[in-house]
């Protein structure tokens, strides 16, 4: 077979605040075949999009290529003039953006961006490239193909912009289609109607592709090799075959090991308490002026009860949208509920923050998804722990300092890390010191909400570790809120299925294949599988896909 | 990370010495500045003539051995006149934009924790204020009241509450909006407790430098109204006022007009200069 | 134009208003209630106590402030202005004729500045880090650090005294040709062209770098648009709310810049005889000049936000 692309040791530098430069790339050679599909997975920051970029010879602002070649249909990227670089963009490669809500012109007719390319270039006759859009957008499965191009951005969803960039990409007949994260941002139940479509037009073109990914399940599905990137360098390359079930490299073996179901180990025997530590009874909360009923206008979480055993963790999953978080953020008074009660340890409690007790507010705690905001960034390690300890335990000085270090060791990070501001923590570190600062106050119940989103597989398999131990350790309970279904399969002992604001079924993790409620039954069945056949054999009822999905 | 470590324990043991970098232009700014404070301190002691004495037979004189920057309008010692003059323009300027500022960013940061009516009040009120033309407002209080120093300052700080207040107000919004406000919050920590710990240390270095083209602001709207003969009244002399007084001399190009002129241009740039060029925190990850 | 954009528009309307009314207050009440027997001072030291005590009533002095700011409202939008008090003639007709010359003024300005601003400005912005943008860059920090009456002076003695091309001060009683018209306004329009220019070069620069630095930009790009084609089809659209925004605000530094410019050239404008009516504690002048001041910065400002919110594509 003929390689399409051949990148032999590529190397791209940054130049720092400081104006040192740093190597970001550092010498990454591989192959790409005519129509072969080749996936770059690594963790953010491991210069996966660089490389991507570089096949267009193109490279962000403060980056420079700095040696190598990338040679593309025999042509050396690197070296071609800014003008012939233009004639072939769009024409022999293109690329599908990471976020299409930026990447589309907010002051230009859909239409007008998807056909630019063949304007541009002077590809084809403007009918002509409207036509074969309408055709693309059919292909691509989008609604109302023959009028969806003369809206704006603003008024079409997130899925479908995210093919609409697709078809931005596809109508010039490019020989290979750069994906960047194409569906990062999207629900897990949008994210498989994009990928059927992104996989079918690929295939049926036979257009060669490049898939940027830090979801090793969504890349297997759709990529025929692997090159596993980490800290600028490529620490395996192989098909998809030989990644999912041989892999050599430790740090492969490592993104691969997060997937492993790590089921939650025999539930330790519920203390059957008299009651239960938290009863939530018919909760509803919102946004918005409060209407004649005394309701909000934007009602965000409707009729919701639920119950938490002492001990035991309840898991809260959903989509974008379907009032998890402001549940959690009513539970915790930080929005009043409208309607309902909150019991805790027996009491019940106000409805905001401000009615309750310094003690009721000390034993629930919560959790946030950003640790990079919910750390002041203006104090040190030290300072954002030590507070909570004068503030509810009224320690002094010297209680502090040894109460500090013992909560570090809790959240397993070095001592000396105390003098360091959050912006000097890795994302993980961050997160723990997120967690830490919640067990300083010897809470009973924590709130996590979507914790481990923002980090990395590994880094978020490790947290996820961590909170079991300290739950044996402390015999605290949590409320894990979350979209990704394996993260709250691993530690829950009851899962709360959530849509549209109520809750539509709970559920025991053993029970998880077989749920009973159609819309848990299309949740459960989107997650992607790390099995490369997991999509083609995925069969789901088009009904229900209908009803449940805001596409 | 190793790296960034022995950085951060050298940080604390030297203070900012190490981990900033900070570019010649900003030194340059920085020097002239303090140039000026020190003239504005030191003025009395340094002066070549006696400010208010005649001293050189011509008037309009051009620059001289004895008179560096020539004489004015009466004969008087132009250099001493403008040592003198940097005591008005440059303490006027900086008790006006201490007030001014921190007025400004105390509300700020109180209607951005306290939200609600409180916020919109004050911000409709300020935003009102902020809408009279600076110039203008000095005319008309000067017009009421008369210009002496105390109201003068007061005056100046007034016209720059309102930016000072929208700037601070911004800022502290957005601070308000992260996440680590709703957990100092649902501690139960007080309104003052967020305002001095969580807030303030955020938003100090902005509103530093907010503090400096502010400064800049209020030399030029004070030389402005001396200019206009309705700031600092003789016998005392800020730069503007000297730009005034000496104004005769234009058609002859007298170096008495220019002088006082390069005086201010060359404090204003100067902070200009330093703001765009202030030490910056290397931030390094080498990984 | 869709009912949110209309609300909005509205809404921002309401505020000018609002905000028009508490200026008003401040004018009123800073200009009377603060220290000085207007009355004593109108007639003078040799005044008897009763002829003040009779002026105080027939100017209704002593009425309370409240009902004297209410009826010079109403007077206002009456069009009576009041007397002056230093030559007793009506307000209106003392400000008439000059207000004309003020906007001459602005306006050959204006026509001036803009063009040449945002020439500079979107020029800078695309050749961003080039030696061209730098000297831009560096010139326009240097007007806009400077006091506008050394740009004035500068001018004077570069032009008039050195170069010897330009009368110094303006005398507008005295044209007889277009050559003497140019060279009565060559001088304040040169030096406030300047002021306005510095300001509006920054705010257009700053405008199209921050839609240069969109993704939407950088997409372009990578269809292989031409530079210009990104500048013009893909930045400038998205940046014009930005820049006629620019253009409204530094057109309002001209209200600050006239006061400077209309003194020094001893032009006869409503900013020169606003500053010899405060010379002379003339009130009712200075009320009547100082509201159509903050009428005319108001008016602009509210434009800016307006054309901001009109030329925001997502409310399309």
């Amino acid at each position: 077979m003929v390689n399409l692309v051949e990148i032999r040791d590529l190397k791209v530098e940054a130049t720092t605040d400081s104006g040192r430069r740093v190597d970001i790339i550092n010498g990454v050679s591989f192959d790409i075949a005519e129509g072969e599909i080749v996936a770059l997975i690594g963790e953010s920051g491991s210069g996966k999009t660089t490389i991507a970029l570089t096949l267009m010879g193109h490279a962000r602002p403060g980056c420079r290529i700095s040696g190598g070649s990338v040679s593309v249909a025999g042509k050396d990227m690197l070296t071609l003039s800014e003008k012939q670089r233009a004639r072939v963009r769009g024409t022999e490669f293109a690329y599908v953006p990471q976020s299409a809500a930026a990447a589309f012109n907010p002051a230009a007719t859909i239409m007008d961006q998807v056909i630019e390319v063949t304007r541009i270039h002077g590809i084809m006759s403007p009918d002509e490239a409207r036509a074969r859009a309408v055709d693309l957008f059919r292909a691509l499965s989008l609604p109302e193909p023959e009028t969806i191009g003369s809206r704006y951005p603003h008024q079409v969803s997130g899925g479908q912009l995210q093919r609409l960039s697709a078809a931005m990409a596809l109508i010039g007949d490019p020989k290979l289609v750069i994906f960047d994260e194409p569906t990062t941002a999207l629900d897990v139940t949008t994210q498989i109607e994009v990928l059927r479509a992104f996989k079918s037009v690929m295939k049926k073109g036979g257009i060669a592709g490049v898939y940027v990914s830090h979801d090793l399940a969504v890349v297997a599905q759709i990529a025929d090799r692997i090159v596993v990137l980490k800290g600028g360098e490529a620490k395996e390359i192989g098909t998809t075959e030989e990644i999912l079930n041989g892999a050599k490299h430790p740090y492969t073996r490592e993104l691969l090991a997060a997937f492993e179901p790590k089921p939650r180990g025999a539930a330790d025997a519920a203390e059957s308490g008299p009651a239960p530590l938290l009863e939530i009874e018919n909760l509803i909360a919102g946004y918005g002026q409060a209407q004649a009923d005394g309701l909000p206008l934007v009602r965000a979480v409707e009729h919701v009860s639920l119950k938490v055993e002492k001990g035991r963790n309840l898991g809260i999953i959903g989509e974008s949208g379907c009032g998890k978080s402001t549940l959690a953020r009513t539970i915790a008074g930080i929005l009043p509920a409208a309607v309902g009660k909150i019991v805790f340890d027996g009491k019940e409690l106000g409805r905001s923050a401000r009615e309750r007790s310094r003690d009721e507010l000390r034993e629930m705690q919560i959790v946030f998804q950003y640790a990079d905001t919910a750390l002041n960034p203006a104090k040190s390690v030290e300072d954002i722990l030590a507070r909570p300890l004068t503030f509810y335990h009224g320690m002094n000085a010297k209680a502090r300092n040894a109460r500090v270090d013992e909560l570090l060791d809790m959240v397993r990070l070095p001592h000396n890390l105390r003098h360091r501001r959050p912006g000097e923590l890795s994302g993980g570190q961050k997160q723990r010191v997120n967690f830490a600062r919640a067990l300083a106050a010897d809470p009973k119940l924590i709130l996590c909400d979507e914790i481990t989103s923002a980090l990395d597989t590994v880094v978020a398999a490790a947290i996820i570790d961590l909170l079991k131990e300290l739950q044996r350790e402390l015999g605290l309970s949590y409320i894990f809120i979350s979209h990704d279904l394996s993260v709250v399969e691993a530690i829950c002992d009851e899962i709360v299925v959530m849509y549209g604001g109520k809750k539509v079924e709970e559920i025991t993790p053993a029970k998880v294949k077989t749920p009973e409620h159609p819309y848990s039954q299309l949740l459960f069945s989107s997650v992607p599988r790390l099995d490369p056949t997991w999509l083609d054999g995925l069969e789901q009822d088009p009904e229900l896909v209908r009803a449940y999905c805001r596409r | 990370m190793t790296m960034t470590h022995s950085e951060t324990k050298s940080d604390r043991i030297s203070g900012t010495r190490l981990g900033y970098r900070f570019n010649i232009i900003g030194m340059v700014g920085l020097s002239v500045i303090l140039f000026w404070a020190l003239i504005a301190i030191l003025a009395p002691l340094i002066v070549p003539y006696p400010v208010g004495e005649i001293v050189d037979l011509d008037y309009f004189g051009p620059m001289s051995r004895d008179f560096w920057l020539g004489s004015d309008y009466l004969g008087r010692d132009m250099l001493s006149r403008i040592l003198m003059g940097a005591r008005y323009t440059v303490g006027l300027s900086l008790a006006a934009v201490t007030i001014a500022c921190f007025s400004g960013v105390m509300l700020g940061m109180i209607a951005a924790v306290a939200g609600g009516w409180l916020d919109t009040v004050l911000s409709r009120f300020l935003d009102a204020l902020n809408s009279i033309p600076s110039k203008l407002f000095g005319l008309v209080v000067v017009a009421a009241v008369g210009s002496s120093i105390p109201v003068l300052i007061l005056t100046l700080s007034v016209i720059y509450i309102p930016g000072a207040y929208r700037f601070a107000r911004a800022l502290a919004v957005n601070i308000n909006a992260m996440d680590f406000i709703t957990v100092a919050r649902i501690r139960g920590e007080s309104t003052l407790y967020l305002i001095r710990s969580e807030i303030l240390p955020n938003i100090v270095g902005p509103v530093l430098a907010d503090l400096g083209i502010r400064f800049v602001f209020i030399v030029l709207l004070l030389s402005g109204l001396s200019f206009l003969g309705l700031g600092v009244q003789p016998p005392y002399a800020d730069w503007g006022a000297l730009v005034r007084e000496n104004i005769g001399g234009l058609p002859f190009g007298a170096p008495a007009v220019m002088a006082p002129s390069f005086a201010i241009a060359s404090l204003t740039i100067s902070v200009n200069l330093l703001i765009d060029n202030l030490p910056k925190k290397i931030r390094d990850r080498s990984e | 134009m869709n009912n949110r954009v209309l609300s909005l528009v509205l809404s921002r309307l309401l505020i000018a208003l609002i905000t028009l009314v508490i200026v008003s207050f401040a004018v009123f009440f800073a200009t009377t209630l603060l220290p000085g027997d207007t009355a004593s001072i109108l007639l003078g030291q040799a005044a008897t106590p009763e002829a003040v005590e009779g002026l105080r009533k027939a100017m209704h002095l002593d009425d309370p402030a409240i009902l004297r700011f209410l009826r010079w409202i109403v007077g206002l939008l009456q069009g009576d202005l009041g007397t002056s008090y230093a030559n007793e003639m009506p307000v209106a007709d003392l400000i008439g004729g000059r207000f004309i010359n003020t906007l001459q003024l602005a306006g050959v300005t204006a026509l001036f500045s803009v063009p040449i601003a945002l020439t500079l400005g979107i020029t800078a912005a695309m050749l961003r880090g080039s030696l061209y943008d730098r000297i831009v860059t560096v010139l326009t920090i240097g007007v806009i650090s400077v006091p506008e009456f050394m740009i004035a002076t500068s001018a004077v003695l570069i032009f008039a005294v050195y170069l010897k091309w330009l009368p110094a001060l303006s005398f507008a009683n005295d044209v007889t040709s277009l050559t003497d018209l140019l060279r009565i306004y060559a001088m304040p329009v040169i030096t406030l062209t300047f002021v306005i220019s510095a300001q509006m070069i920054r705010m257009t620069r700053a405008a199209v770098i921050e839609t240069l630095n969109t993704h939407y930009v950088e997409m372009a790009l990578l269809k292989g648009a031409s530079r210009p084609r990104m500048v013009f089809r893909h930045a400038l659209p998205n940046a014009l709310g930005p820049i006629v925004n620019a253009v409204a605000l530094s057109l309002s530094y001209l209200l600050g810049g006239v006061i400077i410019v209309e003194t020094i050239f001893n032009y006869p404008g409503i900013a020169k005889l606003m500053v010899d009516a405060v010379s002379t504690r003339d009130l009712p002048l200075i009320q009547s000049c100082a509201m159509i001041f903050c009428l005319g910065y108001l008016l602009l400002i509210t434009t800016a936000d307006i054309i901001a919110i009109l030329s925001n594509p997502r409310l399309r």
